[in-house]
């Protein structure tokens, strides 16, 4: 198959530099509801500034470029191993150009490997196989650590919160969720919410919905209301952008139903951040289209 | 707005409000968790020995964090490899993990204020007024923005710790902060918390 290293290294520089016009779009409509001259609307104002600033200058949005995730469907045939490696020595390169941060460390040693090279799961890549006349699709989300560690799962029933194993348990703990993560994940964030699945489906299905758009409805009427509602309601709470207080607190919220077994009922909440890099590429023979 | 030069003197700290926000030049460091932990664990609790370059980096950053500001910031750097190192992107990072060691730093090293994001607790609001000091709230994310304020890289330390642990000496010009921790034991970041928990609980409970 044909070395796409280099318009990978592209599908990772636009990740990193570029801030999707949906998310853009969406901070500056909050811009617009924050009263003016608070410190709400302050942080709004120089986090546009900055989206902007990033792109003129191909720099990084955010400093921390988070674990770079990638979402690959491949057509019937392909190499995944070749893809896996075109994808890594990306990733490197991405690396030295500043597009990326060093940020693989040997959780034993402590130790920087320097150039985003890590183990298995670093970067971490998804394979999904497609029809052969399906084009090759790679998707990238870089999702930063101040966001992912205010992520969190739970176990329904909660007593402490008079959450049961229902849609009604479920807002309760997402709200929690976003209570706790107070401004720490770089307020206002996106909230992706996986309902079942074992403990790691869950976490990694709570990502996935990340993937897609703000405002996108959920084609399941009873969670696309849902999402509205919690939306609604974390915005109430007053968190504001950084936690300075504010109306804007959640941007969107997006939750995905799971199987489970009878034992378990995980509720998992990937906080997403503002700064909600996510790109793809589609390879249509010897055209690499970006959108 | 103020505009505020390092080093700064405990006046200027005293007259500080949550809610100010701020125009902070001079000459700062960065430290994150790497460097906290070693500053506590070497020079305050000395539960370890100072070994290879230790004790010369603590002369060299003591003068710089005496009325100074310690940044919790993880750069991205162009020029590692040639030594001609440029700040690309660096906004703050969360600071609630130093938490356990930095009102023992600030009063250490008599540190007049702690950039970062996120705001930190009850240990380091207490520091912040015995000290005296601020916590000054950058805005996460802003990364290529606040690289612009740096203007200059005046020497790193500690890079074996990797580029976004290392402490990176920078001057810095018009670099906007907000005050969310005073002196006075003002604190942004309890007061939203206490107001969005009395939500979260009118939420849950009419349900
Ligand atoms: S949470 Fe997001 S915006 Fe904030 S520092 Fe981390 S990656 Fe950057």
């Amino acid at each position: 198959m044909q070395d796409l290293t280099q318009e990978i290294l592209e599908l990772v520089r636009r990740t990193s530099t570029d801030l999707p016009p949906d998310v853009e779009a969406k901070l500056r409509a909050s811009y617009a509801d924050e009263e003016d001259g608070s410190a709400a609307q302050g942080a709004l104002d120089t986090i546009l500034k900055n989206v902007e600033l990033a792109r003129k200058n191909s720099t990084p949005i955010c400093q921390d470029t988070g674990t770079p995730l990638f979402y690959v469907h491949y057509p019937e045939g392909n190499s995944t191993r070749k893809i896996k490696k075109m994808i890594q020595d990306a990733v490197v390169e991405a690396t030295r150009l500043n597009y990326l941060r060093p940020n693989s460390v040997n959780a034993i040693t402590g130790k920087n490997t320097g150039d985003n090279t890590g183990d298995d799961h670093y970067p971490t890549i998804h394979f999904e196989e497609v029809d052969q006349d399906q084009p090759l699709t790679i998707e990238l989300m870089l999702k930063g650590g101040g966001c992912e560690n205010v992520g969190a799962q739970y176990t329904l029933p909660n007593t402490e919160m008079g959450a049961g194993r229902d849609l009604a348990g479920v807002r309760k703990v997402v709200l929690d969720a976003v209570h706790q993560a107070q401004g720490r994940g770089c307020a206002p964030g996106i909230l992706g919410v996986a309902i079942g699945g074992d403990r790691s489906s869950s976490y990694l299905a709570s990502k996935e919905t990340l993937l897609g758009e703000i405002g996108e409805e959920n084609p399941n009427p009873e969670l696309n209301a849902m999402e509205k509602q919690i939306t609604e309601e974390a915005n109430q709470m007053g968190v504001g952008p950084m936690g300075f207080g504010g109306k804007t607190t959640v941007l969107d919220t997006k939750i995905k139903g799971l199987h489970r077994l009878p034992a378990s009922y995980f509720v998992s909440v990937s906080y997403m951040c503002w700064a909600y890099r996510r790109r793809k590429m589609t390879v249509k023979g010897s055209e690499v289209i970006y959108d | 707005m103020k505009k505020i030069t390092i080093p700064i003197s405990d006046e200027a700290i005293r007259e500080l409000k949550v809610g100010d926000s701020v125009l902070l030049s001079g000459v700062m460091l960065t430290g994150r968790d790497a460097v906290h932990k070693w500053m506590n664990d070497t020079f305050i609790t000395k539960k370890r020995q100072p070994v290879g370059d230790d004790l010369e980096v603590f002369e060299a950053i003591k003068p710089i964090l005496d009325g100074g500001i310690i940044y919790h910031c993880g750069p991205v750097v162009s020029g590692v490899e040639t030594g001609d190192y440029k700040f690309v992107a660096a906004g703050p990072t969360t600071s609630i993990r130093e938490e356990p060691y930095q009102a023992l730093v600030m009063e250490h090293f008599n540190i007049k204020g702690v950039i970062g994001k996120g705001g930190m607790g009850a240990k380091t609001l207490k520091g912040c007024q015995d000290t005296p000091a601020v916590y000054f709230h950058a805005i996460g994310g802003a990364a290529s923005l606040i690289a612009q304020c740096v203007q200059k890289v005046l020497a790193v330390h500690k890079l074996d710790f990797g580029v976004p642990e290392a402490i990176w000496v920078i001057d810095v010009k018009d670099f906007l902060v907000v005050v969310t921790m005073d002196s006075h034991g003002g604190s942004q970041h309890a007061v939203v918390e206490e107001k969005s928990q009395k939500v979260l609980d009118g939420l849950i409970k009419n349900s």
